[in-house]
């Protein structure tokens, strides 16, 4: 037992050692989902992305991201350590960390308690704690809104496509 | 063991203001349902909230009421300002503090922010909530109507809606306490050409006022703030 714990602890620094296990093992033990591909994939707090960040797989973050950042079907986690820069896109977004930039989710925007954003949100279901930071707009979208954006998961150009196709005075017009 | 100290300072403050919330009082409005009543004949009505942001408050008028919100918390500037030493630059600073269009909100809760400014920051402040707010638009504010007392902590309330006759008031610290109330003149020539459109004043020292823009004319221009 003790062995098998060492082995495992020194691969994570000694600060957010209580954060990181807690939720690679919840999202580990979560059976409920049947997929085996339910790993939670770890950015670390020493990474710096700078582009676009495509996902198939839930993801958290406790390093720094700058650009897009597209998980249409899965969780996205700032955590504690995440600083992101970018546009969100993503199924839930849970923020423990900063962001700034504009947060859309197809299921819920969650804002913990010491999480920041500083941007827009778009989300049909959106929960900020009371020790959040928040500025910006929250717009819960009608579920008309929906549908389109799930068949748009592959790219923002097919998202803007169907856009100009269904309202396409508007995009004339822009 | 000043890192502990600060840990447990913090823990401490924590847990009352954990305590502070579910013991918070709540307050009968009036005026909340008229507001909301203001809004229900727009399709998605915009409001633009200057207090801090409550995940309820969001939730009520996101999800209950359609309503898109943007969150303004315009307490963080008044206490970056009274803790910089700055105060003569608010007025300067609010009239830029707002990148909202003319006329593109339908609904504006001030909550009671206006009791922390002095006047020559409240007219540009009012000046801009005016600018922002459509034609037939609804603005919400509380006045108090007590002096400060002094040598009170100083304090901002977190008013948070648990139904339309009902807000919790949380309390959360301030860097400075609210300022002399306004006189009800001042108030109704602040806000002017805004309408008064419903006014109580609760036992609690707290003046309710609803205020609304005038509708645009039929075929004619929209109506423009006085100059």
């Amino acid at each position: 037992m003790w062995k098998r714990d060492e082995a495992v602890r020194p691969a994570t620094p000694a600060a957010p050692q209580p954060q990181a296990p807690q939720i690679v093992s919840a999202g580990a033990r979560s059976d409920a989902r049947p997929s085996m591909e339910k790993d939670i994939v770890n950015i670390g707090k020493s990474v710096v992305i700078k582009g676009e960040l495509n996902g198939s797989e839930d993801l958290t973050i406790e390093g720094h991201v700058e650009g897009t950042i597209q998980l249409r079907e899965h969780v996205l986690t700032i955590g504690p350590n995440g600083k992101i820069k970018a546009e969100v896109f993503a199924k839930a977004v849970v923020v423990l960390g900063e962001v700034t930039g504009n947060v859309t989710a197809s299921e819920k925007v969650d804002i913990r308690d010491n999480g920041s954003v500083d941007g827009d949100i778009a989300s049909p279901r959106v929960a900020i704690a009371e020790g959040a930071h928040f500025r910006g707009s929250v717009d819960m979208q009608r579920k008309g809104a929906q549908p389109g954006q799930q068949k748009a998961a592959s790219s923002s150009q097919a998202e803007k496509a169907q856009a100009s196709a269904s309202a396409q005075p508007q995009a004339a017009a822009h | 063991m000043a890192l502990s100290d600060l840990f447990s300072r913090r823990r401490k403050e924590h847990a009352e203001s954990e305590v502070g919330a579910s013991d918070a009082p709540v307050h009968p409005t009036k005026v909340l349902a008229r507001f909301i009543a203001g809004l229900s004949s727009r399709s998605q009505p915009v409001l633009l909230d200057l207090g801090p942001v409550v995940g309820t408050n969001v939730s009520f008028f996101g999800e209950q009421l359609g309503c898109k919100i943007i969150v303004e918390d315009l307490s963080k500037d008044i206490d970056r300002h009274v803790r910089d030493g700055l105060l003569d630059q608010l007025p300067a600073f609010l009239m830029k503090r707002f990148p909202q269009e003319s006329a593109s909100i339908d609904g504006i809760l001030c909550w009671d922010v206006f009791d922390y400014i002095e006047k020559k920051s409240a007219k540009p402040l009012a000046e801009q909530l005016i600018r922002m707010l459509r034609p037939d638009g609804v603005l919400l504010a509380f006045f108090g109507t007590a002096q400060p007392q002094p040598g009170s902590r100083p304090e901002y309330t977190r008013h948070v809606v648990v139904d339309k006759a009902n807000l919790q008031h949380r309390p959360y610290t301030a860097a400075r306490p609210k300022q002399r109330p306004l006189p009800n003149r001042d108030i109704q020539l602040l806000f002017e050409p805004l309408r008064i459109v419903e006014q109580f004043l609760l036992k609690t020292n707290l003046r309710e006022v609803l205020f609304r823009k005038a509708p645009e004319t039929p075929g004619g221009p929209p109506v423009a703030p006085s100059a």
